[in-house]
């Protein structure tokens, strides 16, 4: 199966075992929406259950917090996470602490499914990784996959939640994983381990990290699309990291962390967003705080450029193989 | 207004401190003068409307015309002392503030009839998703004052665990939803929860209410936009009052057409109200509550109202309004139009209303001693502080146990 298909299954599960569960965005209904991830289930769940929406994310997320607060758990996508700031209000002002100011009489069960991330030639537009804005906000969860299996298990935990929660979704692992290359031609995922998504129910629990590359000599901290380029970087340096794909930000896995980095006494943090006030800046202050006095070297990070993504040089801006690499050479020299 | 010089024009109120207070721009035609439409009627044939106003007590304090709700006399004597419970408390309410038992209060006073008519034309189980100023739905929804007063003072007994503001009330039993500060949000949220209902085939419809000023805010506009594609089954309330802090109605756009106008290009039926005529208020929000409950989807209502005191009690109006303003609104108040229409009907007495008076002042001051024997911001008991924690999320993670450790709560 590959991502798309994983996430599209996942709502299926979804949508037949909870009769709460609705689906809705710009042109996710009759169409499929625009990755297809949500091909077929108007045909299967019906138009009521499954419907498009005008073009105001601000009013989609306000829909879906309001269906929330009726006892419905809404999945919502939207169309591509640049265009998420229009709902900024409503899940910070909204979701994120409906619960808290009302003491638990009030809470938003909501999913907000997104792509992000460059590789598609999208521009400053269509390639942005907002996960470390909403990671920020308390009362939000945050969540990215990097995998078939993964995205499956992790969605559907996410929909099951009854936090708000962010599920951001690496578009250029939708059709298929990654060599870190992505000026190269995309490859299957069928054949890829992580391609073999179980029919019907299971979920990943939110907040569990996956070793998904065990190593001695440095911890790579990474998520959704950067998974695939610290495994890159791993094989084209030779350098035996460990490669820690956190699945989720926010509720996040430190116990994972803290283990590994210990171990190797190096971490090197990497993704895709803007660094200055990263998602990476959390990371390498927590392994600070936990893990000082077995740090062999300062912790690296290795992020986008404080740039807008640009549409002719994105592999120029995108944080690769290659820059990765250069950083484990460069960390395990201190 | 037109322009007669090249450059921006930034509306201006006709009247300012130090002027006669004047509302000669506004037309009010008379009580009984708007046919009532059947509630499926189209809603192109009543676009006039958006620019009248529906008013039912007239001058000699008779309901008159096809809008008359014809209300049996003890909904009349439960409105006027929900009103009345409402002003007492608002009073009671802004005296503690100013003796520093709370930090901020904000008064409804002029428009209860805007909160408790409504609340008396929907069903208990309607769910009302409000602004601050619509404390007279709990009241007249015969929510305890002392709840109420318990969240204003954040003390021992706040359900809201000392965490909302005072006034942003939230009691889901009570149909009322969880005020936000962020103005707005609540008006979109509305047409969700409108729309869940009308998925599962619920009978319950919801009602939102909005300032004049907070329409310019987007979630105004998604609002209306989900609710018309949709046919929620919603009230969408336009609470103008003439003022938004300091800014008058025409720099949300008033200027240039009726709040209730806006609904005209969604194909949403609009129509603008005296919010100070109690009959008016009920008669049309029950018209609107039919369409709903009847599959016919939302409606736009603007209540013409005016802020009589300040927006909050860290306002002071006499700095941007003439003081002589409240007493010049040409639509009275909503209290004693009601009283009169009592007095009028063979049914009320000043005797009583005197009596009635000072028995709600006697149960808001009990009410009162209740909430401050559980404390008040400024001493007293508090809810714990490790409950500052809690609620964050479902179960709490790791990070906030730890973090209340460090904060040795
Ligand atoms: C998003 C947002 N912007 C600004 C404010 C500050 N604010 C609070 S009340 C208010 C005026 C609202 O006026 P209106 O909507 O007419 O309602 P009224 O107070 O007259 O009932 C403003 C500007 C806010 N609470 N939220």
């Amino acid at each position: 199966m590959t991502m798309i298909e994983a996430i599209n299954d996942a709502m299926h599960v979804a949508l037949e075992q909870d009769p709460q569960v609705v689906v809705f965005g710009q042109d996710v209904g009759f169409f499929g929406g625009v990755f297809r991830a949500t091909e077929g289930l108007q045909r299967k769940h019906g138009i009521e259950r499954v419907f498009d929406t005008p073009i105001a994310e601000g009013g989609i997320v306000a829909i879906a917090v309001g269906m929330g607060a009726y006892g419905k758990r809404p999945v919502v996508e939207i169309q591509f996470a640049d265009y998420i700031y229009p709902a900024t209000d409503q899940l910070i002002s909204e979701a994120a602490r409906l619960r808290y100011r009302t003491a638990g009489e009030w809470w938003s069960p909501i999913t907000v499914r997104s792509p992000y991330g460059g590789g598609i030639f999208g521009g400053q537009t269509h390639s942005q990784s907002p996960e470390g804005i909403f990671a920020h906000v308390a009362g939000l969860k945050t969540v990215i996959p990097s995998t078939p299996y993964d995205a499956k298990g992790l969605l559907i935990a996410a929909i099951e939640d009854d936090d708000p929660v962010l599920f951001f979704e690496p578009k250029r692992l939708y059709n298929g994983p990654f060599d870190g290359h992505h000026d190269r031609p995309v490859m299957p995922w069928s054949g890829h381990p992580a391609s073999e998504v179980p029919e019907g129910h299971y979920s990943i629990p939110l907040g569990q990290a996956n070793i998904v590359r065990p190593g001695a000599d440095v911890s790579v901290l990474a998520y959704g699309t950067m998974v695939h380029v610290a495994l890159a970087a791993a094989e084209s340096t030779a350098v035996d990291a460990e490669v820690i794909d956190l699945r989720s930000l926010v509720p996040l896995d430190l116990g994972t962390i803290t283990r590994s980095v210990q171990k190797t006494g190096r971490c090197v943090v990497v993704h895709e967003a803007t660094r200055t006030c990263g998602f990476g800046a959390e990371l390498a202050a927590l392994v600070q705080e936990h893990c000082f006095f077995d740090l062999e070297a300062p912790v690296e990070r290795v992020t986008g450029w404080d740039t807008p993504y640009p549409h002719a040089f994105e592999w120029e801006y995108f944080p690769g193989p290659k820059r990765l690499g250069d950083a484990l050479k460069r960390i395990l020299e201190v | 207004m037109l322009r007669n010089h090249p450059g921006l024009h930034v509306p201006e109120p006709l009247c300012r401190p130090g002027d006669e207070a004047d509302f000669s721009r506004f037309t009010i035609p008379a009580a009984g003068a708007l046919r009532r439409p059947p509630v499926h009627v189209d809603p192109a044939e009543i676009r006039d409307f958006a620019f009248s106003l529906v008013r039912v007590l007239d001058d000699g304090d008779h309901a008159v015309g096809e809008w008359a709700p014809n209300l049996r006399i003890d909904v009349l004597h439960k409105g006027l002392r929900a009103m009345l419970l409402t002003r007492a408390y608002d009073t009671r309410m802004v005296r503690v503030q100013r003796q520093g038992k709370t930090s901020f209060y904000m008064k409804s006073t002029g428009e209860e009839a805007v909160a408790v008519a409504a609340a008396l034309a929907l069903d208990n189980a309607d769910m009302c998703f409000p602004t601050y100023r619509q404390q007279g739905l709990l009241i007249a929804r015969d929510w305890p004052l002392t709840d109420m007063m318990n969240q204003v003072y954040s003390n021992s007994g706040d359900r809201l665990k000392g965490r909302q503001m005072p006034v942003f009330y939230s009691s889901r039993e009570a149909g009322f939803f969880s005020i936000s500060g962020n103005l707005a949000t609540q008006y979109s949220q509305a047409v969700g929860w409108a729309m869940g209902a009308a998925t599962d085939g619920d009978e319950r419809i919801a009602a939102a209410w909005i300032g004049e000023g907070a329409t310019a805010e987007g979630d105004f506009h998604y609002a209306l936009t989900f609710a018309s594609v949709y046919r929620a089954p919603v009230i969408l309330n336009i609470v103008n009052n003439q003022w938004a802090i300091s800014s008058f109605s025409g720099i949300a756009g008033g200027e240039a057409a009726p709040f209730a106008a806006r609904g005209l290009g969604f194909g949403i039926p609009a129509l603008r109200v005296d919010g100070n005529d109690f009959l008016a208020v009920y008669a049309v929000t029950h018209w609107a509550a039919t369409r709903a409950r009847a599959g016919l989807g939302p409606t736009l209502i603007e209540l013409f109202t005016y802020r009589a005191e300040g927006h909050s009690t860290s306002d002071d109006p006499t700095r941007y309004r003439p003081g002589s303003e409240p007493a010049a609104w040409p639509l009275g108040d909503p209290i004693d139009r009601l009283k009169r229409h009592l007095i009028q009907l063979g049914a009320w007495s000043e005797d009583e209303h005197v009596s009635l008076v000072e028995e709600l002042a006697r149960h808001v001051k009990e009410s009162g001693r209740e909430a401050e024997a559980l404390g008040t911001l400024k001493e007293g008991k508090r809810p714990p502080v490790s409950t500052m924690f809690d609620d964050v999320f479902r179960d709490m993670p790791a990070h906030l146990i730890a973090q209340r450790a460090q904060a040795g709560v």
